[in-house]
């Protein structure tokens, strides 16, 4: 040991312990309650449409990474972040076999075709999800009722989502005119996630468990949800004519904790410098309210998070840090000419 | 051009090593519009076929007369008159592909490959070469649309060639047949494409820069030496890396 010390070797001298497993892991932690509570609500079939996405997109990265004779990078863990957002982000009735394939066009079209880990250009969770959204739309439209799955046939009940419900009526009246009506769930229930949507995304009480988890573990900066999800809170008070109610519906419905707490934050596809996070943040947000209020969609979380991801090289180029005495050559310079 | 080339080979380059639509990027638009069902890329593949054909011979015997300053539009009035024969034509004896086809049958006079080849190949070679470079490229088109358009429809619509293959109870995957998917296709094709060229002993493509360029060859510019107009990503990333030094010193 004592020769060690005395050593002289290259830098860095100090290492950090965090490796890519060890983050993916602390994200797989992070996921857990929510993917408890979707078992609760949604009945033991959404445990099995993560299992086979997990499984699906393990298989696909080991195979083309042997096809394309490249190092394996299943260890990572990475792939089975993937499988997990993946199935979170599709109601828990779509058949299987749709499933396998959101999960190859993710794993293999947008992550291994760019390079793999670190080379995706946007989320590929996101994509596998749009993809399938565009293909199968009555499939991934309809949502079974929370707690459906313990009385009947799983697929007997759909519901509304509360974002379809509140659709087109983006003023004040229309706000009060939903909130007021019986259709809506209550807003305790919004909280734990008893309401239709895709398996993963309803409780916002689990989410918010693990995106603590993820910032005391300081694998996350709280800055891009925060501000993703402060930026849709500002634009829909001011949208429904000032009512808190509708802002907090607005704030817990659809895919917008989810998104903004996991996916918005994917290392890869969002800005490193921290003005840049918030310039990233604000255009989620921005893009996620368009949608909900004048979009066909009722919900345009996935759409945002990917046309952001997209404009992430320009942000960073225009937010980067200034060389410290930069300005102040330049300065010299012209005083020189 | 640095050696002559045979007859032969005048024909076969046009079909994988310099495809018009996959290997040299040309006449996209209407490789994506066209291409969602077989029936249509045919069609399109045809047509702009005849035409390439037909303005390539036109064009070759007339390149000693076409003054060079004003060639462009001399090309452009060929064209327009071919494609407005074979729009005629499709409008009497196929009325249900120009419905089909909508605004890009008209839109093959401004189709990139058949005024590249103009500008490439027949305002510079024999009647004989030029007509055997159309008839090639012309395949080259129709077979890339036909390749693509299968793909597509398959998978977008559970058919070809308007025959349903696929049971109802699988659902298509209609993104095949929306403009994503339309470009995922090509893009796979590409790769594809120019795989089997680096195999038939062809260039391996490469990313950025003039010689990357499939049309490398038959390019004046390059060959005397002059500089590209983009400049380079590399430089201006060294331009940034020297201005931070010079700062920092």
């Amino acid at each position: 040991m004592e020769d060690r010390l005395l050593t002289v070797s290259a830098s860095p001298h100090r290492r950090t312990k965090d490796t890519t497993t060890g983050i993916m892991l602390d994200v797989i932690i992070a996921l857990m309650p929510a993917l408890v509570l979707s078992v609760v609500l949604f009945g033991f079939r959404s445990l099995l449409m993560v299992a086979v996405s997990v499984c699906a997109c393990v298989l696909f990265e080991y195979l083309s990474r042997k096809v394309m004779k490249r190092d394996n990078t299943i260890g990572d863990l990475s792939a089975i972040v993937t499988g997990i957002l993946l199935a979170f982000n599709l109601p828990s009735t779509m058949p299987l076999w749709m499933v396998v394939i959101g999960d190859a066009v993710a794993i293999i079209v947008v992550k291994q075709f760019f390079g793999g880990i670190g080379q995706n250009f946007v989320n590929p969770a996101l994509v596998g999800r749009i993809v399938l959204m565009m293909s199968f739309p009555t499939y991934t439209n309809s949502f079974p009722e929370p707690f459906a799955w313990r009385i009947k046939e799983l697929d007997a009940v759909t519901s509304a989502t509360p974002l379809a419900q509140f659709a087109g009526k983006y003023n004040a009246e229309g706000a009060l005119e939903v909130i007021n009506g019986s259709e809506l769930p209550e807003i305790i229930r919004m909280l734990y996630g008893a309401r239709g949507g895709c398996l993963g995304e309803t409780c916002a009480l689990a989410l918010l468990v693990g995106f603590l988890y993820l910032v005391i573990r300081r694998v996350i900066s709280p800055t891009i949800p925060l501000c993703y999800v402060g930026t849709v809170a500002i634009i829909m008070f001011f949208t429904g004519g000032m009512n808190l109610m509708f802002t907090a519906y607005q704030v817990m419905a659809g895919g917008l904790l989810l998104g903004a707490i996991f996916m918005a934050t994917d290392y890869t596809t969002s800005p490193i410098s921290f003005k840049g996070k918030i310039v990233f943040a604000v255009g989620c947000g921005i893009i996620t309210s368009l949608i909900r209020i004048f979009g066909n969609l009722p919900e345009g979380v996935s759409f945002s998070i990917i046309l952001m991801n997209i404009l992430v090289p320009h942000i960073e180029m225009l937010c980067a840090p200034k060389p410290f005495g930069f300005l102040r050559e330049k300065k010299k310079k012209e005083e020189a000419a | 051009m640095a050696e002559k080339k045979t007859l032969r080979q005048e024909f076969t380059k046009g079909i994988i090593k310099e495809n018009p639509v996959l290997r040299l990027v040309l006449g996209t638009c209407p490789t994506l519009a066209t291409t969602t069902s077989m029936e249509s890329a045919i069609g399109m593949g045809i047509s702009a076929a005849i035409v390439l054909i037909c303005s390539n011979i036109v064009i070759s015997a007339l390149r000693k007369v076409i003054p060079q300053k004003v060639r462009i539009p001399c090309y452009i009035v060929v064209i327009a008159a071919f494609v407005t024969i074979v729009q005629m034509l499709v409008k009497a004896f196929v009325p249900t592909l120009d419905e089909q086809l909508g605004v890009y049958l008209p839109l093959i006079v401004v189709n990139c490959i058949i005024l590249g080849r103009a500008e490439a190949f027949a305002g510079k070679n024999s009647i004989i070469a030029s007509a055997v470079d159309g008839v090639g490229m012309g395949i080259g088109f129709t077979v890339a649309l036909i390749v693509m358009s299968a793909i597509r429809e398959f998978f977008g619509a559970g058919s070809l060639l308007g025959h349903s293959l696929l049971p109802e109870s699988i659902p298509p995957m209609t993104i095949f047949i929306l403009a994503p998917g339309g470009f995922f296709v090509f893009g796979l094709v590409m790769a594809c494409a120019n795989k089997l060229a680096e195999m038939g002993g062809g260039k391996k493509a490469k990313l950025g820069g003039c010689e990357a360029c499939p049309m490398a060859d038959s390019c004046t510019r390059l060959q005397n030496g002059e500089a590209c107009e983009t400049p380079a990503v590399e430089e201006t990333a060294t331009d940034v890396v020297n201005e931070v030094k010079e700062a920092a010193e």
